[in-house]
């Protein structure tokens, strides 16, 4: 973790809530740049955590700095209510308030709130989302889609230091999901707002967040940059079956013929892609699922798949009782992962340090959205 | 208008009951219906069968212990009496009060059902955007209630112009000043005036039921909107 009060923070704070079934013990940072993902199994007091950011759990202790102004110090007694608290928060149900058109929905905190702010523009905010063709509706005439993008304008016309969003996406069927995640990269993009994005779906989080925040039991098990808590040994995300990295490469190259991309992993080795991405020289992201990568002992001469990384194994670790295990490999400067039996593993004597070829069969690209180096 | 239209000073007097209580009513109610629908208090069944006793209770069993406590003898009327040098009882004021407890029900409960579906998660939302708890409540609770607030005003209203036991008690028979539209009927009948008591009772079941139209129909537009 990085030191107090370092610049490049927003937020940082603790807090501690008892309840009947529940309890929430928990320091934590935010970084200025970026969206920070709040990922853990639900119970484990993710939202809880960001309604305490927004002032909406009075009960709760402790203390909260944001942007070195102080929200709440329990010791002093001081608590800042949700009002004043310059966020825009999303809600996982939306919440418009269905008595007013979409238009009215939208300015709401803009007119108490957002309007004094001069670095917020509604029309860019509007365009961004898509939102114009929306205005006169009311809620309930929207899709549910359509109602979680005008609660996202909502929140971000508010011009908040910092954006709480609560699995924004999670009432939402695959199909509308997709169809709002690249309204959430455009926002990322575009607008640098430090961001606290709660989910507990890997694949949003690998795909919008830079910073991970890992909750179990209303604690922070660990936090810092993405593809480190991701890929971290000790940590118990590498012994998932949806275990995921997440790196950076250059795009070097596109064959036309064969429709292909080739990136190069830093100092890493290089890998194809299908389908034109990027542009040459951009550096972009790359996931790459645990269960896409195999292992060799030897270079494979003769094999459909077409990317193969040397690498030497940093960890294997399996949980007791599951027929399955993970190695953490490194990879030039980064880390990926490999799932595979425990009887494959035992079959090839795998062990720590040992070097090996990773074969990866699949690989998601994200163009011009690179994780942002830490 | 009372002295421009004969025999009409009863009516007038009643719309003037009926409305002031309402407003009355509407002021209080409004804050006592939020509460409600609000507390956590572990006394709210009691104050919500306080207030819905006039529902059941015969009037004439209100308006017995409101004459008691407003009579000049009484722990209210004797203090107004001291303080003011008159009376409450057979006062327009002393009918106004009874009209209020005696209507309360009327209002209370439907707007306490309407607050109670504004969810806290509508509040929660306000809160974030900037609005105080004042301004979420005049911006997201009351506009989401206001079937509540249409039922509240007309049931409140007609109600009131409706009462007879109550305002007998309290009130008596006093023209220009207690003599409301429900006990002029009754005289005019006891004294065989058949025709004032038709003109009068036409008037009252004609505003009845446009009242009761507007509301029934507005609600519907209300909720299809």
């Amino acid at each position: 973790m990085t030191e107090k009060s370092s610049p490049t923070l927003i937020a940082r704070g603790q807090f501690s809530l008892q309840r009947k079934d529940f309890s929430l013990s928990t320091a934590f940072e935010v970084e200025s740049r970026g969206i920070t993902g709040i990922y853990g199994a639900s119970g484990a007091g993710k939202t809880t955590l960001l309604r305490c950011v927004a002032g909406l759990e009075p009960r709760v202790r402790g203390q909260l700095f944001v942007d070195d102004v102080c929200w709440q110090d329990s010791a002093l007694g001081v608590f800042m209510p949700p009002e004043l608290r310059e966020i825009g928060y999303v809600f996982q149900d939306g919440r418009l308030f269905s008595h007013l058109s979409v238009e009215r929905n939208l300015f709401y905190g803009y007119r108490r709130r957002g309007g004094r702010a001069s670095r917020i523009d509604p029309d860019q905010i509007m365009d961004l989302l898509g939102l114009k063709p929306l205005l006169g509706r009311m809620p309930r005439a929207l899709s549910g889609g359509e109602q979680q993008r005008v609660a996202i304008g909502r929140a971000l016309l508010c011009a908040p230091r910092l954006v709480l969003m609560d699995e924004p996406l999670a009432n939402l069927d695959q199909a509308r999901k997709e169809e709002i995640l690249p309204f959430l990269d455009r926002i990322h993009g575009a607008l640098s707002l430090p961001m606290l994005y709660v989910s507990h779906s890997l694949y949003e989080i690998t795909r919008l967040c830079d910073q991970l925040v890992l909750m179990e039991q209303g604690a922070v098990l660990a936090a810092g940059d993405l593809n480190q808590v991701l890929t971290r040994p000790d940590l118990p995300l590498i012994d998932s079956d949806e275990a995921v990295a997440v790196v950076n490469a250059q795009v070097l190259q596109h064959d036309l013929l064969y429709q292909l991309t080739e990136l190069e992993l830093l100092n890493g080795g290089t890998l194809w892609v299908s389908a034109k991405a990027g542009m040459i020289g951009e550096t972009v992201r790359l996931r790459i699922l645990a269960r896409d990568v195999s292992l060799s002992l030897d270079l494979p001469s003769e094999s459909t798949i077409l990317n193969v990384l040397p690498t030497r194994i940093e960890a294997l670790s399996a949980l007791p009782g599951s027929p399955f295990c993970s190695a953490v490999l490194r990879v030039g400067e980064q880390r990926i992962m490999a799932r595979m039996t425990r009887k494959s593993r035992d079959r090839l004597s795998l062990t720590e340090g040992m070097r090996v070829f990773a074969q990866v069969k699949g690989v998601a690209i994200q163009p011009s959205l690179a994780v942002q180096p830490s | 208008m009372p002295f421009e239209f004969p025999g009409m000073g009863p009516l007038y007097l009643s719309l003037q009951l009926a409305l002031t209580t309402t407003a009355v009513l509407l002021l209080f109610g409004t804050g006592l219906s939020w509460w409600l629908a609000r507390t956590g208090t572990r006394f709210k069944p009691m104050i919500e069968a306080m207030v819905a006793m006039p529902m059941v209770l015969p009037p004439t069993v209100l308006g017995f212990y409101l004459l008691i406590l407003m009579s000049p003898d009484g722990a209210i009327g004797g203090f107004w009496l001291r303080v003011t040098g008159d009376t409450l009882t057979f006062s327009f004021l002393g009918l106004v009060i009874a009209s209020v407890l005696y209507s309360l029900p009327f209002v209370v409960q439907p707007l306490q059902n309407a607050f109670e579906g504004v969810s806290v998660q509508s509040m929660e939302a306000a809160a974030t955007l900037g609005a105080s708890p004042s301004d979420a409540f005049f911006s997201v609770a009351v506009p989401q209630a206001r079937r509540g607030f249409l039922t509240a005003t007309v049931m409140g209203f007609a109600h009131t112009l409706g009462e007879f036991g109550v305002v007998l008690m309290v009130g008596g028979n006093i023209p220009g000043q207690t003599r409301v539209v429900s006990i002029a009927i009754y005289d005019h009948v006891e004294s065989l005036q058949y025709a004032q008591a038709h003109t009068l009772a036409a008037i009252l079941l004609a505003a009845t039921f446009v009242a009761l139209f507007a509301l029934y129909f507005l609600n519907r537009r209300w909720r299809n909107d």
